[in-house]
């Protein structure tokens, strides 16, 4: 039996990897294990300049689930590259580098630097729900994500992988314009726009209004989506959303995805996406299948 | 410092005022590393809340590896209601110790300062503390901890309805009694900790204040509970401290709260 799966070019050795922004750059979870269990770890998103984030509060919990409407907050692709990237190679473990930003410019300024670090993968955030500028406007219009995705495909050096936004109409139709843009995976689902209003302060749970719904909650229409996505393009699809157990990571790989994402589960056990990992090896055994790529998209 | 996630036993658990609980546990791994001023994460065992609950460390037995936490219940159907509930014997998932707590090497005469449910972390910090100690402690009426407290400091009590010591805030009660001090640790709701600051400004004495911020991953990756920085932070690279992480212990002088 073989965990290894093939994303675009980048071999990683289980197909497990945790999602942007639930994980900094590792470092708090090296405490608790090895990220060298991990297929690999994908940064917070990084822009080319610091950015501050929202005020407080930034999470409220939700039945199921939480929102957090953070903003981005990053430290800037110089100090991210000065000391999260050595950080990271020093496990055995894919790095793939989550890029935000306020403009065409500002992706491409940031892509193209990375394009000389030692990273294996970017990941191009085009779906932040929490901030105006964080690349919603490219997520939500087909158009506008084929030409972002042309752009930073000119500077990257790394394989592209597009995190697709669950806020459309029609997410096969934005996985087709990114792959027309040139990608070389996509990733999906970036959180749900929700609200929620504390009814004894009269006023909203999160500073900025609204935030990014994410857990267990949302992993019907995650897989959902997975499913529409893997059926439109050829690319291969990294499959989050609500991801807690074994079981839920198999439930994306049967819908599509080649490999998956840990987010908000990181936050209830630290070490939760090294035993999915562990876990999808004996689901595998059991069934009697091969290899990762044998179980994606089987399910019709 | 390490940080463990652990599955502790509740040896007891008693309601010592309205809607405040004090739970004993026991928790091998944590008790051991803890200190004055951090913080667990509690879970629940309920699938619907996923999120850790922080709340502030009491007491630390060392040597018979327990943590007393005492805190509020905030309301119906809450996670803290469900922890009120424990009883001897039940089980409950526990992260810690978190955070960085209060510093406990100074020698200068202190104050002690809590707000409601800010206070409980003053009776470890009173143990740990090797100093001439002040405690003020402020409540909105129901009073708890103070025979705790007693034991370790001499303690002033301000009620907001007077009904028992200075009738106010704990500033008041300073002013009352005609108290001073060299250096001032403390906890609670954000008007208070302003005042402190302030007062701590205009007598020009160091001041350390516990900040309390919604939180998610409790472990500094989140970036949830933020707090303002007077100078750009060396991990941010901006403006902003992580409570769980770089705090939930500040300098006054650091935050701007």
């Amino acid at each position: 039996m073989d965990l290894r799966v093939n994303i675009a070019g980048v071999e990683w050795k289980n197909p497990v990897t945790v999602a942007s922004g639930t994980f900094g750059s590792g470092e708090e979870y090296a405490e608790f294990m090895d990220l060298g269990r991990l297929g690999a770890v994908t940064t917070k998103g990084v822009a080319n300049v610091p950015w501050e984030g929202n005020p407080t509060p930034r999470v409220a919990e939700i039945h199921g689930g939480m929102m957090n409407a953070i903003g981005l907050q990053n430290p800037g692709i110089d100090l991210f590259c000065k000391r999260d990237i050595p950080f990271l190679r020093q496990y055995d473990t894919k790095i793939i580098v989550n890029v935000c930003g306020r403009s065409v410019e500002d992706y491409c300024e940031v892509v193209e630097r990375l394009s000389g670090e030692d990273v294996d993968m970017l990941e191009i955030n085009i779906s932040c729900p929490n901030v105006r500028e964080g690349g919603i406007a490219f997520g939500q219009d087909p158009k506008a994500a084929e030409d972002i995705t042309k752009a930073v495909k000119k500077y990257a050096g790394q394989p592209v992988i597009m995190k697709l936004s669950p806020n459309v109409t029609d997410i096969a139709e934005m996985a087709r314009a990114v792959e027309a843009g040139g990608a070389d995976a996509v990733s999906l689902i970036n959180p749900l726009t929700g609200m929620k209003i504390d009814i004894y302060r009269r006023t909203f749970a999160l500073a900025n209004k609204t935030g990014g719904v994410s857990g267990p909650a949302v992993k019907p229409i995650a897989v959902r989506m997975v499913y529409q996505v893997a059926n439109a393009v050829k690319l291969p699809v990294i499959g989050m959303g609500g991801i807690a157990s074994a079981e839920d990571a198999v439930e994306f790989i049967l819908a599509g995805a080649s490999a998956v994402s840990v987010g908000t589960a990181n936050f209830i056990n630290p070490t939760i996406a090294a035993e999915i990992a562990d876990g999808i090896a004996k689901y595998m055994k059991s069934c009697g299948f091969e290899s990762v790529a044998e179980m994606t998209g089987i399910v019709k | 410092m390490a940080k463990y996630k652990e599955r502790s036993a509740v040896i007891s658990q008693e309601e010592i005022a309205k809607d405040i609980y004090s739970l004993w546990i026991e928790t091998a791994q944590i008790a051991r590393e803890a200190k004055a001023g951090q913080f667990v994460s509690l879970y629940t065992a309920d699938g619907g809340k996923l999120l850790p609950r922080p709340i502030s460390i009491c007491e630390i037995c060392r040597e018979e590896s327990k943590l007393r936490l005492v805190y509020r219940v905030t309301g119906k159907g809450t996670g803290t209601e469900l922890f009120s509930r424990l009883k001897e014997g039940d089980e409950i998932s526990v992260m810690g110790p978190l955070g960085n707590g209060f510093p406990t090497d100074r020698r200068e005469k202190a104050f002690l300062i809590g707000g409601g449910i800010g206070i409980p972390p003053m009776l470890e910090l009173a143990k740990e503390l090797d100093c001439e100690k002040q405690i003020v402690v402020g409540y909105r009426d129901e009073c708890f901890l103070r025979e705790d407290l007693e034991r370790y400091g001499t303690v002033y009590t301000a009620t907001e309805d007077g009904s028992a010591g200075v009738r106010g805030n704990v500033l008041d009660a300073v002013r009352e009694n005609g108290l001073n001090a060299e250096v001032i640790y403390a906890c609670g709701p954000k008007p208070m900790l302003r005042a402190i600051k302030n007062y701590a400004q205009e007598k020009d004495i160091p001041c350390y204040l516990s900040l309390e911020e919604r939180m998610a991953c409790g472990i500094g990756a989140c970036l949830a509970c933020v707090c303002n920085s007077a100078e750009r932070d060396a991990h941010s690279n901006v403006k902003n401290k992580r409570v769980c992480k770089d705090g939930p212990v500040f300098l006054a002088s650091e935050v701007e709260i």
